[in-house]
């Protein structure tokens, strides 16, 4: 019989032998040789079925509590070793994280600012109620100047640097629309009012320099009920800059002026303070002339079939591009149009910069 | 327009500062370009005195002056201009003084080793004048050191407007002074003509107007009058000062009195040398090859629809722009007849754009001039003349008449708050229409409101309401919210319009720059992408290479590829959403998103990369472009016809088109054909794709936006794989489409991961290995039930390409 001697000195050589085995493989070799089937240990507990019931009374739970003992520490060591050799494999496993990567489609892709500057706009008035409309770039005579009130010959058509296409057999002329407003008509003439639109889109006059190209891009804005006057107007106009410049106020300035297609008619400033070619709009004391406006012109309310003692509503316009330039400082309108890649990825907006009211027209 | 605040006040009786008038005219309507102090300018220049003009010892034409400038020492100057002289009294600047007619500050020098430090100055110097011949002399009695601006009377402030062209009583200092009156910044002077006497008799030379019953009537009155033994000379000093400061330059009394009045009271006159004129002076219309010499100093030719004025010898000049040399005012001028006549601003204007001749006439007439004062204006002139020149003024000739029909208005004054929101008291609304020169009657809610002659832009009630507005002052209009509509704002956008949007963030997203250019292209650049229509060929282009409206998006980012590639980026993803223009309807504009590939710019980037260099791009990059953004648009290309007949523009074997049937073309992709390349200066390869937003069909509208059950099997998939030898030609989408459709049921995807070509398949063959996954549905797949799943997908395959399971 196995005296508690003998089962001591096992567990200490076998302790010890665990406690020195430095690799997985060594270890399992410990636990076959102590727990296998024909291990030291299993041979200790073979020896329970011959003895008596007081002796196993005695030596079951030494033998037992042996082989617990052992595969716990076997279990403790396997354990320790994984470890050591998981910190090893780790220790020997660098990368350079200084590789570059690929920046990917969306750090290269970019939005044109105009596009940009429409979604903006297109933001504003959406929370305003308004809805987009548009027309086309080549407009008939009529819808470009006479409809909105031109009368042929009139010195204020010549203001207009017009495109003209030749002569059709009826000897018609159409134009390249000069402004957006033929839309005002086209739709006026297409909906019931209230009718609350802006129109954004290309325009174009015959000039050319740093400020003025032949195409340009201007957002038009109709409103027409049976009440609508000149103080909202204000209200909707400076909303609407405060907004877009995403300055706390804006101070305007409200001038009379003279448009064919409006009556009363408006020139609207707005305080800005300039440092050479630079503008900032909601501080300083210079006044900058950013927009024409007023109440649509009885004339071109009849011309739309309405009647002007009936409804009434005001309409304004402004330059899109001009717009980009004094929120986003790009000096120079004919790059606009030229297409040169370093102004695109320098001027223009990521892919998911969309300008939203509840994210932020720019980020 | 340009006046001073001296010259304002002969008609405004005021206290007012100078920025409150400048204040005033803006808010009211008068839009103030610029306001100068003459006197700060010029406060550096002061009277000196020439004690000694000797020539410069080392250069012929300079000279070495001793200026006495009226305090200290007496200065050196080295002068140039040949009227230096000795004892002479001139306009002197010392170093450090701006030179605003040359722009530059005067430093101290050494010319020819002489000192010299400061300067004799002209009046060009001083931007008074043009003149640049000489020096300025002045007069012995100038007082010595005294500021030379205040002496000359340019010590005014001027102020230049910009006027609209509906404000033809504007563009004289009366109107204008009027306004601020109107404004409450004073009051208004009277302004009223007493007739001058005529002492010599009828005139002797008569004046008609020859218009046909078929022509325009463009000369409606034309009042001349003769003076007899005028002594025509320099025009007195306050003439020409005044004139001077406003830029003129002053010629002769004659002129410069028609000048003054112009300025004065917006009514252009003409005076004409009479001793040089033959027979009856008319107005009529010119006659095509009829030519005179303009005092502009220019030849001009006429035509049948300009207005001139002639004789019996023939065009003297062109009424309400210009006159002519040949009957000219000079010094020797001693018999003058004054015209005062009123021309119609149409005609004016056309002539004036006809012609590009820019005069103080054609601006004020085709302005509309007051029809009220042609006789006064005559009168006025006639004074003038004889105060200043002398003579005897004959009685007045005047050919037709001006109907000046009264225009009266009926005015509610619900219309101002109606239109404006500003409330207003019936007698201050009065009261304003008054003093701008409106008489108003009745005492109703509607008053009757006469337009006075000057004001031929006001004829409607909305008119009458801008005028209040303007003179009560549009900050006084209360700022109101726009009320909000019932309901949660509808959608905003039109389906096209989202469509470009989405097009837009889409392709960015792609890596691609969205460029913006010209809606015009050049003929050429038009006929190679499918345009050159006439009708779409502006008539006056301001460009010989943006000429024809674009066909296609294509050649602007063509040609800005070339721009790009001239400074050295040749690799480029371009897209541009925009019109294109298929003729010149409204329904022939259409929207299309297009783009452009160049060099290595595939999707991940372009150029060298440590991990993966990118290759140079080719069709798939493009295809790739048009899948993703079909499917931004919800439209899977996998359902579309892909047919290998590719657009005009690109290489005939690589390229396509994606249709949904052969009527409902959706876009092309394809390789920039060899030729357009080489037309365009560009180095390959390129390659693009264009889509016409507008031909995409419209989601149909559903019942429900709840989407369809997910239908998820708890049974795993399984994937064979099957290779086919086929004939080159065989496209890759048969065999996909034969080896999806071979089970509908079981094949849940079919995807193409291999094509090879070579020698060990034969001539003309081509291997095409695809992965098939089987989704069991009710049970799992016995090996059976695969191997005649199999068996299905290789005969169906094999049938629809003719090729052969590869073993």
């Amino acid at each position: 019989m196995a005296d508690l001697k003998t089962i001591e000195n096992l567990r200490d050589q076998i302790s010890a032998d665990i406690a020195a085995a430095d690799n997985l493989q060594a270890l399992d070799n410990l636990r076959v040789r102590a727990l296998g089937k024909k291990g030291s240990v299993s041979a200790l507990l073979a020896t329970l079925g011959k003895m008596t019931p007081d002796e196993r009374k005695v030596a079951g739970p030494a033998i037992n509590g042996l082989k617990n003992d052992i595969a716990a520490a076997v279990e403790t060591r396997s354990a320790e070793l994984k470890k050591a050799e998981l910190e090893k494999r780790l220790a020997s496993e660098r990368l350079d994280i200084t590789l570059p990567v690929r920046p990917g489609p969306l750090a290269q892709g970019r939005i044109h600012p105009i596009s940009q500057v429409i979604d903006e706009i297109t933001a504003i008035f959406s929370d305003m109620g308004f809805a987009l409309a548009e027309g086309p770039d080549i407009e008939t005579d009529y819808y470009n100047f006479t409809a909105l009130n031109f009368p042929e010959g009139h010195p204020a058509r010549e203001m207009h640097d017009t495109f003209f296409f030749n002569p059709d057999e009826n000897g018609e002329r159409k134009v390249l629309r000069t402004h957006t407003s033929p839309v005002q008509i086209r739709t006026m003439e297409k909906e019931e009012p209230p009718i609350r639109i802006i129109i954004p889109g290309r325009t174009y006059r015959c000039d050319s320099d740093q400020t003025h190209t032949p195409m340009f891009h201007q957002v038009e804005g109709l409103v027409i009920d049976k009440s609508s006057h000149i103080g909202q107007l204000r209200w909707v106009l400076e909303e609407f800059l405060k907004t877009f410049f995403e300055v706390e106020n804006v101070v305007t300035r409200f001038r009379p002026h003279f448009f064919p297609f409006t009556e009363p008619s408006m020139e609207v400033d707005v305080q800005c303070e300039r440092s050479g070619s630079e503008v900032k709009i909601g501080t300083g004391t210079d006044w900058m002339e950013i927009l024409g406006c007023g109440m649509v012109h009885p004339n071109v309310l009849r011309n739309a079939g309405l009647d002007p003692d009936i409804y009434q509503g005001f309409a304004w316009g402004l330059g899109i591009d001009r717009l980009a330039m004094l929120k986003y400082g790009m000096p120079d309108l004919r790059a606009f149009f030229d297409a040169d890649k370093r102004w695109l990825d320098h001027y223009g907006f990521r892919p998911l910069d969309m300008p939203t009211l509840f994210g932020g027209l720019s980020s | 327009m340009k006046f001073t605040i001296d010259w304002l006040k002969e008609h405004l009786e005021t206290e007012a500062s100078v920025e409150q008038i400048v204040d005033t005219l803006t808010m009211t309507g008068t839009e103030v370009e610029a306001v100068e102090d003459q006197g700060e300018a010029l406060a550096a220049f002061t009277i000196a005195r020439v004690i000694s003009a000797e020539k410069h010892p080392n250069a012929d034409r300079l000279k070495v002056c001793m200026v006495d400038t009226g305090k200290g020492e007496p200065v050196k100057v080295v002068c140039g201009a040949p009227n230096a002289k000795t004892g002479m009294k001139g306009v002197f600047a010392p170093a450090g003084t701006y030179i605003p007619g040359t722009d530059f500050t005067l430093q101290k020098g050494v010319i020819r080793g002489e000192e010299s430090n400061g300067m004799l100055c002209s009046e060009r110097e001083l931007m008074i004048s043009d003149e640049h011949d000489g020096i300025i002399e002045l007069p012995e009695d100038a007082p010595l050191g005294e500021k030379y601006a205040e002496y000359a009377g340019l010590n005014s402030v001027v102020i230049e407007v910009e006027l609209t062209p509906n404000r033809g009583d504007c563009t004289g200092v009366f109107g204008l002074a009027r306004e601020l009156a109107a404004a409450g910044v004073g009051d208004l002077k009277d302004g009223s003509v007493a007739p001058v006497p005529a002492t010599a008799g009828p005139t002797p030379v008569p004046i008609e107007l020859r218009f046909g019953p078929d022509e325009p009537q463009a000369c409606r009155m034309f009042a001349g009058r003769l003076i007899k033994n005028v002594r025509n000379g320099p025009s007195p000093e306050w003439l020409q000062a005044r004139l001077r400061a406003i830029g003129l330059r002053p010629i002769n009394a004659l002129a410069d009195i028609t000048n003054y009045i112009s300025y004065d009271r917006g009514r252009p006159l003409h005076v004409y040398d009479a001793d040089k004129l033959t027979g009856t002076v008319h107005a009529r219309m010119g006659v095509t090859g009829e030519k005179f010499d303009g005092l502009d100093d220019k030849p001009h030719e006429v035509d049948e629809t300009m207005c001139v004025i002639a004789d019996d010898n023939g065009v003297l000049g062109l009424g309400g722009i210009l006159g002519g040399v040949s009957t000219g005012c000079t010094e020797e001028t001693t018999n003058v007849l004054i015209e005062c006549a009123w021309f119609d601003p149409m005609v004016i204007a056309a002539t004036g754009r006809k012609t590009g001749i820019v005069s103080d006439a054609r601006y004020r007439f085709e302005r509309t001039v007051d029809p009220a004062f042609v006789k006064p204006g005559l009168e006025l002139a006639s004074k003038m003349v004889r105060d200043i020149c002398g003579g005897e003024p004959c009685e007045p000739a005047i050919a037709g008449n001006i109907d000046i029909e009264e225009k009266v208005i009926d005015f509610p004054l619900s219309e101002i708050k109606r239109l404006t929101g500003l409330s207003i008291s019936a007698p201050e609304a009065r009261a304003v229409l008054k003093l701008l020169g409106f008489w108003s009657a009745g005492s109703s809610d509607t008053i009757k409101v006469a337009v006075p002659s000057w004001r031929s832009d006001v004829a409607i009630k909305a008119d009458l309401v801008e005028e209040v507005m303007r003179i009560v002052g549009l900050d006084k209009v209360p700022v109101e919210p726009l009320e909000r509509l019932a309901g949660v704002a509808k959608k905003m956008l039109t389906p096209i319009q989202n469509r470009r949007r989405i097009a837009r963030r889409a392709l960015a997203a792609r890596g691609m720059d969205e460029a913006v250019t010209w809606s015009f292209v050049s003929e050429q650049q038009a006929r190679k992408f499918g345009g050159g229509n006439g009708a779409l060929k502006l008539a006056n282009p301001i460009a010989s290479d943006l000429t024809d409206m674009r066909p296609s998006l294509l050649p602007g980012l063509l040609g800005a590829a070339q721009r790009n590639a001239n400074r050295s980026f040749t690799d480029l993803a371009l897209f541009e959403v925009g019109q294109v223009f298929a003729d010149d309807t409204p329904e022939g504009q259409r929207s299309f998103a297009s783009g452009i590939r160049t060099g290595t710019a595939g999707l991940l980037g372009s150029g060298r990369h440590w991990q993966s260099s990118a290759g140079a791009v080719d069709i798939f990059d493009v295809k790739a472009d048009m899948a993703a953004l079909l499917n931004a648009l919800g439209i899977d290309m996998d359902k579309t016809q892909l047919v290998a007949e590719p657009a005009d523009w690109a290489h005939p074997g690589r390229g396509g088109r994606v249709q949904l049937g052969p009527k409902n073309i959706l876009g092309w992709f394809g390789e920039l054909h060899p030729l357009r390349l080489t037309e365009l200066d560009l180095t390959g390869p390129v390659v693009a794709f264009e889509i016409d937003l507008e031909a995409l069909p419209n989601p149909r509208k559903k019942q429900t936006r709840a989407k369809p059950a997910l239908n998820l099997s708890d049974l795993m998939p399984l994937s064979r794989d099957f290779a086919f030898i086929v004939d080159t030609d065989v496209p890759a989408g048969a065999l996909l489409k034969a080896a999806r459709s071979a089970h509908k049921n079981l094949v849940s995807e079919v995807s193409l991961f291999d094509v090879f070509e070579g020698k060990s398949l034969g001539e003309g063959k081509k291997s095409m290995a695809i992965e098939v996954t089987l989704q069991p549905r009710d049970k799992t797949l016995t090996d059976e039930e695969i191997e005649a799943v199999s068996a299905r997908i290789i005969a169906a395959v094999e049938k629809a390409t003719g090729g052969e399971l590869r073993r």
